[in-house]
C-alpha cells in the first residue's frame, strides 16, 4: 500500500498559504447538493459541522450522548495554546510548531504540525467572538499561562474550565447551524459501522440508542471525530463513555490505525483509591505552574507516611527530594507529561511513594502560597513578617487561580489541599495515536476524513499541554472545512446516495448480527468485569513502561479474554430497547481488538520514544533513548484478525534536526 | 458501610414506574455513582435488569447526572454534582430515595433517565453569538474588562443538568435560560444580539411548556454550579426591555 501524505510542496511557512490559494473548489450552488456526515460533537466534530453547515453544506451529525453539549472535550481543564506572543516573551509560530515536534519526540508529520502552529491564532480570535469568557488582565486583554515542555507562556484559558467553555462556544455554533436546517443533529445515536460504496465511504449505520432500531445514513464523505481510545485501560481520565467503536469499524473497513501504541499518561492524577473505582480525575498540569513536585528522601519517611504516622508537613525541607527539579533543572516542575509520568513511577518504584498503595507523589503549594503572599503583602503595603497573613492572602491568590481544582481534589480525596500538598500520580489520558491520515486529514478510504483526538497526525510520540483543544479547533474550524474540498470537488456530479443499495443493506445486516450475537449471549460475566480485567492487562503490559517479553505474554492474555468474553459474557436486556449494557458490550468487543494492536505496535516499535517507553532502550541515566535510524516512520496497521500487516510512512525532516530530546 | 437504597425504576416513557427497594455495600470513598455501579453489578450477576441513568465524565462538568437523591437535586453536599457526591456524606445504615429529575417537560426514558431536549431547542432559539468561522476580528481587540469576563464566566459555567427545573416547584427553567442571556448579552460581543437573542430564548422555554419563575431560589439553592438569580434578574430587566424597545442594559 502506498502512504501518500501528500504533503504540498514549497517552504515549510508557504505550504498551507499556497495550497489553500490552489485547492479545488466547491462552488456554492453544489455545495448546497453535497452531503457530509459528522460522527462526533466535542471539539473537533462540533466546529467542523457547525463550519461546514455554515459554508453551505449539507450535515447530518451524530452523538451517543443525549446532547453535543456533553462530548468529552468539555472536560478539558488548563488551556489552549495559540502563537499569539501576546506576552512579548519570544513566541512565533515557528517556535510552537518546534516545541511540538520536540514534544512529540520527533514522531509527527513537520507539514501538519507546522499548519497547526499557524492556524492557533485565528482559533483563539473566533472562540472570543463566540463569546468565550476567557481569563482577562486588568487592562481588558487576554491573559495567559505556562504550560509543560515550553519556555513561553501563550496558554489562554478560563479558569479550569477551557475546555468547557470552548465547547459551549463550539455548541453554540452548532446550535445556530441546526436552527438554520444546514445540520441535522441526531443525539443519542451511535455509528455502528462504516458503509463503503464503490470504495468510497459513502454513509454509516447507525443505532438509535433510545429504540435499539437500526438506522442507514448516507452521504457524499463521512467525517470521524470521535476522540480517544484511552479507555482501553478502563481506568483513564476519559469520561465512561469514550470509545473506539467509530474507529475500529472503519479500521475494519481497511482504514489505517496509526502508531496505536502511543498512549499519553498524565502525570497528575488523584490516585486510585479502591478496586470499585470506576474512573481517574485529573488534576490540571496549569497546577505545575505553581505547585512543586516531591517525595521523601528517606525510606523510613514514605514508610510511616504511607502507615499514616506522618504527614507531608512533618518531612523538614531537607528530608524532601523534589526530584523533577533535581534531575531537570531547567524545565523543573514543567517538564512535559511523558518525563514528569516516568519520573514519578521511578520515585514510587524505588519505595519513596506517598499513599497507602505506595503509587503517589506530593504536589506542594507550600512555596507559591508564601510567595504569592508575600507579593500580595507587599503590594497592599502590609506587615510582610506576619507569617499567618502571608499564608491567607497567597491562599487567596491561589484559591482565585486553581479554586475549582483544590475543591474538585478536596471532594474526591476527604483532604483539604490548601492544608496538606496534593497527592498525585499518574493516569492514561490521551491517545496519540489514531487513524492514520494524510495532509488533507483523509484517511487511506476515499471520503472517510479523521480530525482531532481520533486521528494521529499531530502530536507524535507526546503530546504537548493545552494542545489538545488547539488541534482539535484547528481541524474543525480552518481546516477541513478547505481540505474536504479536495474530495467533493470531484463530487459535484455525483447525485444524493441512496441508502437502500446492496452496500447498505448489507452493512445493516452485519451490524444486526453482531448486535444479537451479544445481546443473546448468556454467559455469567458482566461486560464491565471484561473491561476491568481488559484495563488491567493492557496497563500491566502496555502501559507506562514495556518490554518485549511482557508485550508477547499480554497480546496473548487479550486474545484469550476475548475468546471468554464471547463465550461467557452477560448482557441482559434486549437490543430493540433503550440498552446501556449492550452499548458497553459493542464498545468493549471493539477495545478488545484494537488493545491488541496496540500492543503489537509496541512490540514493533523496538525504541522508547515520547509516551512509549521500552525497558530495552534507556539511556545511562534513565532517559529514553530514541532510535532514528530505525524508527523515523509512523506505523499504519491494516488489521487482519490473525495477523495485522505493518505499512510505514518514513518521517521526512527538512527543517528540523533530530536531537535528544533534553529537559535538562 | 450498609445501606438501604429505594430507586425509581420505569421500564420505558410509556410504562409506570415505582419505587425499588435494594441493599448495598459500600465504602465512604466511592461516588455515588461508583455505589451504584457496586449496585449494578450486583443485579447483573443476579441476572436482573440494571438501573439505567445518565453519566459520562464524573467529573462534575458534562452534565449528564440526573438523579434526585432524597428529594434534592444531586443530593445533600450543595455545589456538587451526583458524580462528585461522596459516599462519606451518608451513614452506615441510611435509607436513600433515588428519584429520577421531576419535571413534565424532562420526560423519563428508563429509570433515572429523561430527556432534557427542551435545553437544547431553547440554546438553538438564540444562545449563540452569530459570527461565521473565519469573520473574527483580532482576540484583543475588543478589550473586556477582568470582572465582567469573571461575570459573563460565572454565567457560561451552567452545565445544562437540569437541577435547577428538577429543584423549582413550578418547574421553571428561568435559571438555565437566563445564565446564557446573561453569559452572552454582558460582552460586547453579544450585545448586538440581545434584543433578538433574550426575546427569542424567552419565548421559546415558554413553548417548551416549562413553569413560570415565582423567586422561589429553590434553582439557585441546588445548582451544582451555584449559579446566582441575579442572572434571571439581569434576563427579567432585558425581556422587558425587549418587548417596550426600551434602553438596553
Amino acid at each position: 500500500m502506498n502512504l501518500d501524505s501528500k504533503i504540498p510542496a514549497g517552504a515549510l511557512g508557504d505550504k498551507w498559504t499556497d495550497y489553500k490559494a490552489t485547492m479545488p473548489l466547491v462552488a456554492p450552488n453544489n455545495k448546497r447538493r453535497l452531503d457530509v456526515i459528522v460522527i462526533g460533537t466535542g471539539l473537533a466534530g462540533a466546529s467542523a459541522a457547525a463550519t461546514m453547515g455554515e459554508l453551505g453544506y449539507n450535515v447530518k451529525a451524530f452523538t451517543f450522548h443525549d446532547s453535543p453539549r456533553r462530548a468529552h472535550s468539555i472536560a478539558a481543564q488548563g488551556g489552549i495554546n495559540a502563537a499569539k506572543n501576546y506576552q512579548n516573551d519570544g513566541d512565533s509560530v515557528y517556535r510552537l510548531f518546534y516545541d511540538t515536534i520536540k514534544g512529540g519526540d520527533y514522531r509527527s508529520r513537520e507539514a501538519n504540525v507546522h499548519r497547526l502552529a499557524e492556524v492557533s491564532a485565528d482559533i483563539i480570535d473566533q472562540c472570543v467572538a463566540q463569546g468565550v469568557p476567557f481569563a482577562r488582565e486588568y487592562g481588558g486583554l487576554l491573559e495567559n499561562r505556562s504550560f509543560g515542555g515550553v519556555q513561553v507562556s501563550r496558554t489562554f484559558y478560563a479558569r479550569g474550565q477551557t475546555g468547557q467553555q470552548l465547547l459551549i462556544g463550539a455548541y453554540s455554533a452548532l446550535s445556530r447551524q441546526i436552527s438554520t436546517g444546514k445540520v441535522t443533529m441526531y443525539n443519542r445515536h451511535e455509528m455502528m459501522d462504516l458503509v463503503m460504496v464503490d470504495g468510497k465511504a459513502r454513509g454509516i449505520i447507525a443505532r438509535n440508542l433510545l429504540t435499539g432500531e437500526l438506522e442507514r445514513h448516507s452521504a457524499h464523505c463521512v467525517v470521524l471525530a470521535t476522540g480517544g481510545y484511552g479507555n482501553v485501560f478502563y481506568l483513564s481520565t476519559n469520561a465512561m463513555g469514550s470509545n473506539v467503536t467509530a474507529a475500529w469499524r472503519a479500521v475494519k473497513k481497511g482504514a489505517l490505525m496509526a502508531n496505536p501504541c502511543f498512549t499519553q499518561i498524565h502525570p497528575t492524577c488523584i490516585p486510585v483509591s479502591g478496586d470499585y473505582q470506576s474512573k481517574l480525575t485529573l488534576m490540571s498540569e496549569s497546577l505545575r505552574n505553581d505547585g512543586r513536585v516531591w517525595v521523601p528522601k528517606k525510606k523510613e519517611d514514605a514508610v510511616a507516611i504511607r502507615e499514616g504516622k506522618k504527614t507531608a508537613l512533618d518531612i523538614a525541607e531537607g528530608d524532601r527530594d523534589y526530584y523533577l527539579e533535581r534531575r531537570y533543572p531547567a524545565f523543573g516542575n514543567l517538564v512535559p507529561r511523558d518525563v514528569a509520568s516516568r519520573a514519578a513511577k521511578v520515585a514510587c518504584d524505588q519505595g519513596n511513594g506517598v499513599a497507602p498503595t505506595g503509587l503517589a507523589v506530593f504536589l506542594d503549594f507550600a512555596s507559591a502560597i508564601q510567595r504569592y503572599g508575600k507579593s500580595a503583602a507587599h503590594s497592599q503595603g502590609l506587615d510582610e513578617s506576619d507569617q499567618a497573613l502571608i499564608k491567607k492572602l497567597g491562599e487567596q491568590v491561589v484559591e482565585e487561580k486553581y479554586g475549582n481544582l483544590f475543591e474538585m481534589y478536596e471532594k474526591i480525596s476527604g483532604e483539604n489541599p490548601y492544608k496538606f500538598p496534593m497527592k498525585i500520580y499518574p493516569a492514561v489520558h490521551y491517545t496519540m495515536g489514531g487513524l492514520w491520515v494524510d495532509y488533507n486529514l483523509q484517511t487511506n478510504v476515499e471520503g472517510l476524513f479523521a480530525l482531532g483526538e481520533c486521528n494521529f497526525s499531530d502530536h507524535g510520540a507526546n503530546r504537548l499541554g493545552a494542545s489538545a483543544l488547539m488541534q482539535g479547533l484547528a481541524d474543525g474550524y480552518f481546516v477541513i472545512p478547505y481540505t474536504i474540498g479536495t474530495f467533493l470537488s470531484k463530487e459535484i456530479r455525483t447525485p444524493e446516495i441512496a441508502n437502500d443499495s446492496p452496500e447498505f443493506i448489507k452493512a445493516e445486516k452485519e451490524t444486526a448480527d453482531r448486535i444479537n450475537r451479544l445481546a443473546n449471549s448468556n454467559g455469567s460475566q458482566s461486560v464491565e468485569s471484561f473491561h476491568r480485567r481488559l484495563g488491567k492487562i493492557m496497563w500491566e503490559y502496555c502501559g507506562m513502561s514495556r518490554n518485549a517479553d511482557g508485550l508477547t505474554k499480554g497480546r496473548k492474555m487479550v486474545r484469550e479474554l476475548r475468546d471468554e468474553f464471547y463465550k461467557d459474557v452477560f448482557v441482559p436486556g434486549d437490543a430493540d430497547e433503550y440498552n446501556p449494557e449492550l452499548e458497553k458490550a459493542l464498545r468493549v468487543a471493539d477495545f478488545m481488538e484494537h488493545g491488541e494492536l496496540m500492543i503489537l505496535d509496541a512490540l514493533d516499535r523496538a525504541e522508547s520514544c515520547g509516551g512509549h517507553f521500552r525497558e530495552e532502550y534507556v539511556t545511562e541515566d534513565g532517559e529514553a533513548k530514541r532510535n532514528d535510524a530505525d524508527f523515523t516512520y509512523v506505523s499504519a496497521w491494516e488489521w487482519d484478525d490473525n495477523d495485522p500487516k505493518l505499512h510505514k510512512e518514513e518521517l521526512v525532516f527538512d527543517n528540523v534536526e533530530l536531537k535528544t530530546r533534553s529537559y535538562k | 458501610m450498609k445501606l438501604t437504597l429505594k430507586v425509581w425504576r420505569q421500564k420505558n416513557s410509556k410504562a409506570k414506574g415505582e419505587l425499588e427497594s435494594y441493599q448495598v455495600e459500600a465504602s465512604e470513598h466511592m461516588s455515588f455513582l461508583e455505589m451504584m455501579d457496586v449496585l449494578n453489578e450486583q443485579l447483573i450477576v443476579e441476572k436482573k435488569s440494571p438501573i439505567a441513568f445518565d453519566h459520562d465524565c464524573r467529573e462534575g462538568i458534562c452534565g449528564s447526572c440526573s438523579m434526585t437523591i432524597n428529594g434534592s437535586p444531586h443530593g445533600p453536599q450543595s455545589g456538587t454534582t451526583t458524580c462528585q457526591l461522596h459516599m462519606r456524606k451518608f451513614k452506615d445504615g441510611d435509607t436513600i430515595v433515588v428519584e429520577p429529575w421531576r419535571s413534565s417537560v424532562f420526560p423519563v426514558i428508563k429509570d433515572l433517565t429523561v430527556d432534557r431536549g427542551a435545553f437544547d431547542r431553547i440554546i438553538q432559539s438564540g444562545g449563540y453569538i452569530s459570527v461565521n468561522t473565519g469573520q473574527a476580528p483580532d482576540g484583543n481587540a475588543i478589550p473586556i474588562e477582568k470582572d465582567l469576563a469573571s461575570n459573563a464566566f460565572d454565567a457560561a459555567a451552567c452545565i445544562g443538568c437540569g437541577a435547577c427545573v428538577a429543584a423549582c416547584p413550578n418547574g421553571s427553567a428561568m435559571l438555565f435560560t437566563a445564565a446564557k442571556v446573561s453569559h452572552l448579552n454582558q460582552l460586547p460581543q453579544g450585545k448586538v444580539e440581545q434584543t433578538r437573542r433574550t426575546a427569542s430564548m424567552v419565548a421559546q422555554m415558554d413553548k417548551e411548556g416549562f413553569g413560570m419563575c415565582s423567586n422561589v431560589g429553590a434553582c439557585e439553592a441546588e445548582c451544582p454550579k451555584e449559579i446566582s438569580i441575579e442572572h434571571i434578574a439581569r434576563m427579567n430587566r432585558e425581556y422587558v426591555a425587549s418587548i417596550f424597545g426600551g434602553r438596553k442594559s
